[in-house]
């Protein structure tokens, strides 16, 4: 055994620190284009500025060959309607899908314009993209000629809001005759972030792996001032670090664990890592740009840590096609996100109440299951080894099954939908609603700042953070080429210096768990099923004493534990920001997830618009944004973008 | 049960072991190390030695570790009891579970 308990046993002592230890020791980086985050936003920046001759640094928290929500595989290219199977124009494709409110017009444009580019360039670095093996040789979706994988997502119906499953979906002028639409792609995602790393080190991006960045620069230290670089420490070695950049691209991700932490089961607390902490968005929070949707929530439904991490059946990603019988085999009425139902992935809440009804009566017979056998062998293949091979954590899930003699052509998979219970109101995520917001060159409200992917205000998926990352890149290398150097606030980098190594320097006190176990109970009190503006007052309060008598405890033994401390007081900030703009929003609104007792009227016209939220000389300021306050859509990509030259070509 | 002298040591964290290495197969080459995200691992103080689990609390199950192993065996997935899936053989009617 490799425990450390196990090495303690038998060694009679705690085994020494495997790195060096730098704590405060400095070290300075120059760059033309900064990149903060290495995963699939990350490095498409870092590549895309590379090519345009930028000097590049990235920076990232983990190792970028398999960091990021995306690390591990990816097994859908989704809203690729410039791909040569599909059905549809894509500025009518990225039109419709931002008709859902509060979504991000601007990077569902970029996504749809040009993610099959970057899918082709992701081929040319060694991705795989198509069955070029001839693996799936008669599934349905298979094109013999390109051998690409379609998809049946979206394929008529095409949104995840129930209210589309109760129609017969969209008739697109371009698709008069309503063919399937053909805009997602089946793709083998776990070859691609190791692709990625290494395309970045042959374009000579330097990377630095297990730096987490801490803060952003500005010019004379000033708040909504250009940003000028940004601060940061090896969470090995403990080591600072000292970026100065011409422009700056924010590609981390939302927050992941505020309302819900399992403290032995960190990993299960929610749908992506413990990495995913908020960091980007505090830095430019505290930087002072300006954010929005950061007041939307919604109850978490998978991985909860308390719940099986395991895709529990129809209605989850990847699992397409896959019929779900009850235990004795009769057939649920439930969407399987297949060819039969056009891609439908939930159940309307009719369905699910009918299906609820039908357990208790008797009719449906738990546990249900996900009747594999019953699939023909190329679609079972399909669904098995590629959609759930390939996608970020199920790849070894499967494998785990496979090696303990299941057999997807024999067995029925169990699902837990119904007998694991529905999540509780008080778990909830808010990490893919809020995030800063851009214009229509990825550009922040602050000087140099630019943001992709999940750092994005509404972000999308794995395509949508490749193409808007790909495309952040190049505008901020052009940025970059314009500006003169900039000079390194001192000052503010030592009151950052002062911050991050605090609890390093503490020889005991509250361990990092506890510090987020006590936001997270903060948040499920007082920000959660009921809100009012006393409650959320009252989560504030708390929040504030939080900042005021525990965060000055924290303790931290080594560089990872002190990279875990300081997550959490992005994670303290970042929930405080949610009680801000939660407060500032003065309605209920079903798409952002919030009901407020005070204020019951849902989604009233006068506020339908995003508010904004921003620090200007420390005080909070709330503005707000039309709905669609980035114009059309087609026309202002085309104004920005008459260079775009397609695919890359360059060596 | 014939030890008579026992070290105090604090409770395990649960799950202690996300992974199991095998030091037969595992000749040290710290791949795994690398493509964690969280750091769960560090490299053994004894060159050629599988990783030590450090950091079993933060797994997020991502599995890069065993998916990018080199050597075959070396390292195998280890689900906490409470995460280990179950199926059923369709003709026997017979469950099965990880």
């Amino acid at each position: 055994m490799n425990t450390w308990h196990a090495y303690f046993k038998e060694q009679g002592k705690a085994p020494d620190w495997a790195y060096p230890i730098r704590f405060e020791q400095e070290q300075e980086v120059d760059a033309d284009v900064l990149v903060i985050g290495g995963g699939i936003a990350g490095c498409w920046a870092a590549i895309s500025a590379a090519r345009q001759g930028s000097n590049v640094v990235l920076v990232e928290k983990g190792d970028t060959v398999r960091s990021g929500a995306g690390g591990p595989g990816c097994d859908h290219w989704c809203d690729a309607p410039a791909n040569p199977l599909s059905n549809v124009d894509p500025d009518e494709w990225a039109q419709h899908m931002a008709e859902r409110p509060y979504c991000n017009g601007i990077g569902l444009q970029i996504q749809c314009r040009e993610n099959y580019d970057t899918l082709l360039e992701l081929e040319q670095m060694g991705g795989k993209i198509r069955d070029t093996d001839d693996e799936y040789v008669g599934a349905e979706g298979r094109d013999e000629k390109t051998k690409f994988m379609i998809s049946p997502r979206y394929g008529r119906m095409h949104s995840y809001l129930p209210v589309d499953k109760t129609t017969e979906g969209k008739t697109f002028k371009s698709n008069p005759d309503r063919k399937r639409n053909n805009v997602v792609i089946r793709v083998w995602g776990s070859t691609f972030k190791p692709a990625l790393k290494k395309e970045c080190k042959r374009l000579g991006v330097k990377i630095f792996d297990r730096v987490m960045a801490t803060s952003l620069l500005t010019e004379n230290g000033v708040q909504g001032a250009r940003v000028v670089g940004a601060t940061g420490f090896n969470n090995r070695t403990g080591e600072f670090m000292i970026f100065k950049s011409k422009a700056t691209i924010l590609a981390t991700a939302g927050a992941g664990s505020i309302w819900l932490i399992s403290t032995e089961l960190g990993g299960y607390s929610n749908m992506m890592s413990r990495t995913i902490t908020g960091d980007g968005t505090v830095m430019a929070w505290k930087a002072g740009a300006e954010l929005t949707t950061m007041e939307a929530s919604g109850v978490l439904r998978i991985a909860t840590g308390l719940k099986h991490k395991w895709y529990t059946g129809a209605g989850d990603a990847s699992y397409e096609n896959v019929p779900i019988v009850d235990a004795n085999g009769k057939v649920l009425p439930y969407p399987i996100q297949g060819w039969v139902d056009a891609g439908a992935m939930m159940p309307s809440p009719e369905v699910e109440q009918a299906i609820r009804e039908g357990i208790l009566k008797g009719e449906y017979a738990l546990p249900f299951y996900g009747d594999f056998p019953s699939m023909p062998d190329v679609e079972r293949r399909a669904t098995w080894n590629l959609m759930l091979g390939e996608e970020s954590t199920t790849k070894i899930i499967t494998r785990t099954f496979n090696e303990a003699g299941y057999d997807p052509s024999r067995d029925l998979l169990q699902s837990y939908k119904f007998i694991e219970g529905s999540s509780l109101p008080q778990w909830r995520e808010g990490g893919y609603g809020g995030g800063i917001v851009v214009d229509w060159d990825l550009k922040t409200t602050l000087d140099g700042l630019y943001a992709a992917g999940m750092q994005m205000f509404s972000p999308e998926d794995h395509s949508f953070c490749a193409a808007t990352g790909r495309y952040a890149g190049r505008k901020a290398a052009a940025y970059a080429r314009q500006v003169g150097e900039s000079k390194i606030p001192r000052e503010q980098v030592d009151r950052e210096k002062a911050r991050v190594y605090a609890p390093v320097k503490r020889s005991s006190g509250m361990d990092w768990k506890e510090l987020h176990a006590g936001i997270a109970r903060a948040m499920q009190y007082y920000v959660s099923e009921f809100k009012t503006e006393s409650l959320l007052n009252m989560g504030l309060n708390t929040l504030r004493k939080i900042e005021e008598e525990s965060v000055p405890l924290l303790f931290a033994l080594d560089p990872h534990k002190l990279m875990r401390s300081l997550e959490d007081v992005s994670l303290l900030t970042y929930a405080t920001i949610i009680i801000q703009a939660q407060l500032a929003r003065k309605a209920s609104s079903m798409p952002l997830g919030l009901q407020r007792i005070d204020y019951p009227a849902m989604d009233p016209p006068e506020w339908r618009k995003f508010l904004t939220i921003k620090q200007e000389n420390g005080k909070v300021k709330i503005g707000e944004l039309p709905l669609s306050f980035w114009g059309n859509m087609k026309e202002q990509y085309e104004a920005r973008n008459k260079d775009y030259t397609g695919v890359y070509k360059g060596k | 049960m014939t030890q008579r002298k026992l070290s105090a040591l604090p409770n395990i964290t649960t799950p202690s072991s996300p992974v199991v290495f095998n030091p037969d197969i595992c000749d040290g080459c710290n791949t795994c190390v690398e493509v964690c995200q969280i750091d769960v691992f560090m490299p053994n103080p004894e060159k050629g030695k599988p990783p030590i689990i450090l950091h079993p609390d933060e797994c997020w199950y991502g599995g890069c570790c065993v998916n990018d192993c080199p050597r075959p065996g070396a390292i195998t997935f280890k689900w906490a009891l409470q995460h280990r899936g179950y199926w059923k053989n369709k003709a026997t009617g017979e469950v099965h579970q990880i």
